[in-house]
């Protein structure tokens, strides 16, 4: 065969691509899960960051894709739009895909026929999983599904898909793939929108820019768009307008001008009148079975919600829910944690014996086995975060949440989602931002994503602890408001940024709160454990490869260039030599040659040269090169000021880095760290984005450098200028 | 006697008017089934006031109060 001599390939080498579209909340990954027995690979849409699963037929070559879950084909959410382009194969590097298979939530059908209606009618083949049957079954109703099928033109199989009901014959079904019956729509519209909708169909097909099927169908939905009034459904339609020529635009144009004249809001018009429609086959298809129970008893989710939705109760149940979940990141995770620290120092103790000081040996251990174990360490709280977050999502408790804690997120300009991701902020920003993703509207997940490192994070926690110890010693109370005060401080700073974002940057229309509550349901083991790893892994391979390059170059920056016990600076010198050359005191001359060498690094000098930049905030040098090193993550400052101040390791409950600090010293002899300037060191970290795990992090679930920049950016300036506000104003005071 | 959806009390019942609002909201809740002639029941109202459930063509649906009240309605036989 020769390249490129025809492109009439035999039609059985080419796989089958079927879309899975559906309603949220009507089980469509369940049923793909039971398609694709679990063998899925799970990747992007092309330029954005909308999740794709994709999985083989089992025991065949079709391959399954899914598509946002969406109510409409309407181009006002990014979901949609994706849904909606995918379909009519606009979404550039995704071929049109070959037939749907769509599922149906049964037990609430009005609504889920309207989306299912609206992608019959462009025509491509079909077949309808009618999931949850059982749920219709146990309310004492059934449904004619014959009826039903030559009502809409295509096959209905009836599904369960928790209990693998119906799979089979949707197997089947879908190896046998059917155009629709009928013919585009069938509820008829106004007699001055059906005449323009003819005309536009009739400019479309002349122009055969979609295929044939599809003209009927693409014609309303073009004209809805282009009179909607909603911005984003008129770009929608002028993009469509772009593929057309300048003369079959105009026509376009010029017909819905005429119609937007006999009909102000053709969109309500199509809405209500698809929706009569709907109503009347609901009202054919739908019977009540014989000697099925009447519906006096309240249905389960009523009785569940009396509960959880409950003026008290509800908030105790709440409140109980996110103390196990922060409990579960903060402390379930910890043994985990130690656990990997403590096999990431096994590890290098271990490297360190077998090979030869040096260079590559200290990029081993303090590059490579430091950087992967920065990575690793954070997958304990990240998986435990989303199996709390899949559980909470299948059970029907995350719209709960978001409905109980709308009224004070709101007061920001935040939705009701936001509250569980600046809540799991507390313990880590990085699960905290990725669980932004059950936001819907972009604009409150991007604002919520930028203001989460502002909650403070348990990776500050050791530089308040040691700050706070060696400002103001065994002052216990004022020890514990300062510290109350910090993350008081920081959750006020992030409302407040949320409010000011929400004006200015990320400015749109209102927000809304259209939120279905979905039915309780039991959530399945295997598909929560499947999500959790499925997320948490996408944090290895996505956030992981950056973390692990900055922490390299940290430490050549820290290790570059060597120096040895010759080049001793004078002070340094003087302590190295009044120690006796004897192995008791081998340790001590350790210590020092190892901060002498962090200080004459080009991290150390680094921190001379900002000097002069953080000197109004009332930090040193020092304390500069504690900042610098803290950028790769927080917990590190404490680290690096055992070594700057020659003791050695240290921690966060270390005596002797505490007095260290206390006793420090500016070369005029004034105290370094005073109740003023402590503060303000403390008020630098609440504010600042020193955290390379955050940022590549929020580089992953913005798809973009230019927000973790931004970040980044807005997040240093607030903690100069809180520094420099409490050092100057403080020192005034004092 | 109420005229927006905001004003019902839990348990009432009304039908569906006319939507005043912007036009992706109001497209958006006809979308989601709150067409003109449709029975709504107010279900309960979150525990802090806001926003409210409702029961919309056989599924539960939550809007803030100022999207209750954009949507008109009248006494339902």
């Amino acid at each position: 065969m020769t390249l490129g001599a025809n492109d009439s390939a035999p039609a059985a080498v080419r796989t089958q691509r079927i879309a899975v579209v559906g309603n949220p909340n009507s089980g469509k990954t369940t049923v793909f899960n039971q398609l694709t027995r679990l063998r899925q690979k799970v990747a992007n849409y092309p330029g954005v960051t909308v999740e794709k699963r994709e999985g083989r037929l089992a025991g065949t070559d079709i391959v399954l894709f899914d598509l946002p879950g969406t109510y409409s084909l309407s181009a006002r959410s990014p979901d949609e739009a994706i849904a909606r382009d995918v379909l009519l194969g606009r979404l550039p590097g995704e071929p049109r895909p070959d037939g749907v298979l769509l599922v149906i939530d049964a037990s609430n059908l009005e609504r889920n026929l309207y989306l299912a209606s609206q992608v019959i009618e462009f025509g491509a083949p079909v077949v309808v999983a009618l999931n949850m049957i059982d749920a219709v079954e146990a309310r004492g109703e059934m449904i004619d599904c014959e009826a039903l099928s030559r009502e809409l033109g295509v096959r209905i199989i009836p599904t369960a898909a928790r209990t693998g009901r119906g799979i089979a014959e949707l197997v089947e079904a879908l190896r046998d793939l059917r155009a629709p019956q009928v013919d585009g729509r069938q509820w008829p519209l106004p007699e001055a929108y059906e005449s323009a909708a003819a005309r536009v169909a009739d400019v479309i097909r002349a122009a055969q820019v979609i295929p044939a099927h599809a003209v009927a169908a693409g014609s309303v939905l073009w004209l809805t768009d282009y009179l909607s009034g909603d911005p984003a459904s008129v770009a929608s339609a002028e993009r469509f307008l772009k593929r057309l020529k300048p003369h079959e635009a105009e026509a376009l144009c010029e017909i819905a001008g005429e119609l937007s004249k006999s009909d102000p809001d053709p969109a309500t018009t199509a809405i209500e009148a698809r929706y009569l429609w709907i109503a009347s086959i609901a009202q054919r298809v739908l019977r009540r079975a014989t000697g099925a129970a009447d519906g006096r008893r309240l249905p389960l989710t009523d009785r569940i919600d009396a509960v959880l939705t409950h003026r008290i109760f509800g908030f105790v149940v709440f409140g109980g829910v996110m103390l196990a979940l922060f409990t579960a990141i903060f402390s379930w995770a910890e043994p985990l944690m130690d656990l990997i620290e403590s096999g990431q120092i096994g590890l290098s103790d271990w490297v360190r014996g077998v090979m030869a000081e040096g260079p590559l040996q200290s990029l081993i251990t303090d590059g490579v086995i430091a950087g992967v174990g920065s990575v690793i360490v954070f997958f304990p709280q990240i998986c435990i975060l989303f199996l709390f977050l899949s559980i909470l999502e299948d059970s029907g408790y995350m719209a709960r949440a978001a409905f109980i804690m709308d009224r004070l997120m709101g007061r920001v300009g935040l939705h009701g989602r936001s509250f569980i991701p600046l809540l799991s902020s507390y313990a880590c920003a990085i699960p905290g931002i990725m669980a932004t993703r059950t936001i819907e509207n972009p604009r409150d997940r991007l604002t919520t994503i930028l203001i989460a490192p502002l909650m403070s994070c348990s990776a500050r926690l050791p530089v308040y602890l040691i700050v706070i110890g060696a400002v103001f010693g065994d002052r216990l109370w004022l020890k514990v408001g300062v510290m109350f005060g910090l993350y008081l401080f920081g959750t006020i700073t992030a409302l407040v940024m949320a409010v000011l974002f929400k004006k200015t940057l990320l400015k749109g229309p209102t927000p809304t709160f259209i939120m279905e509550l979905p039915a309780y349901r039991l959530p399945q083991i295997g598909a929560v454990v499947r999500t959790m790893w499925e997320r948490s892994r996408q944090f290895l391979t996505g956030a992981g490869t950056t973390i692990f390059a900055v922490c390299i170059v940290i430490w050549a920056l820290g290790y570059f260039p060597r120096l040895d016990e010759t080049q001793l600076s004078g002070d340094a010198r003087a302590e190295f030599l009044a120690l006796d050359a004897g192995p008791e005191s081998a340790d001590a001359r350790a210590n020092i040659l190892q901060g002498e060498q962090l200080r004459q690094s080009f991290l150390g000098r680094l921190g001379h040269v900002i000097e002069p930049t953080i000197e109004p905030l009332g930090f040193d040098w020092r304390l500069g090169i504690g900042i610098l090193s803290s950028f790769l993550a927080r917990e590190v400052f404490v680290g690096t000021m055992g070594i700057t101040f020659s003791i050695g390791e240290a921690d966060e409950s270390s005596d002797a880095l505490r007095d260290k600090l206390a006793q420090a010293k500016w070369p005029d002899g004034r105290i370094l760290l005073t109740p003023v300037s402590g503060i303000a060191l403390m008020v630098f970290y609440v504010l600042a984005c020193q955290c390379v795990s955050t940022l590549a992090v929020v580089r992953r679930e913005t798809g973009t450098w230019k927000w973790p920049a931004f970040m980044f950016g807005y997040m240093t300036v607030l903690a100069y200028v809180g520094a420099l506000a409490v050092n100057q104003i403080g020192r005034m005071i004092a | 006697m109420a005229t927006a959806l905001a004003d019902l009390f839990p348990g009432q019942s009304a039908l569906v008017t006319l939507i005043r609002c912007e036009a992706g909201i109001r497209h958006r809740l006809l979308e989601m089934g709150l067409t003109r002639g449709t029975r709504v029941r107010m279900v309960r109202v979150a525990p802090l006031g806001d926003p409210m459930e409702l029961d919309v063509r056989g599924y539960r649906l939550s809007v803030r109060r100022s999207e209750a009240a954009a949507v008109g309605i009248e006494a339902a036989e």
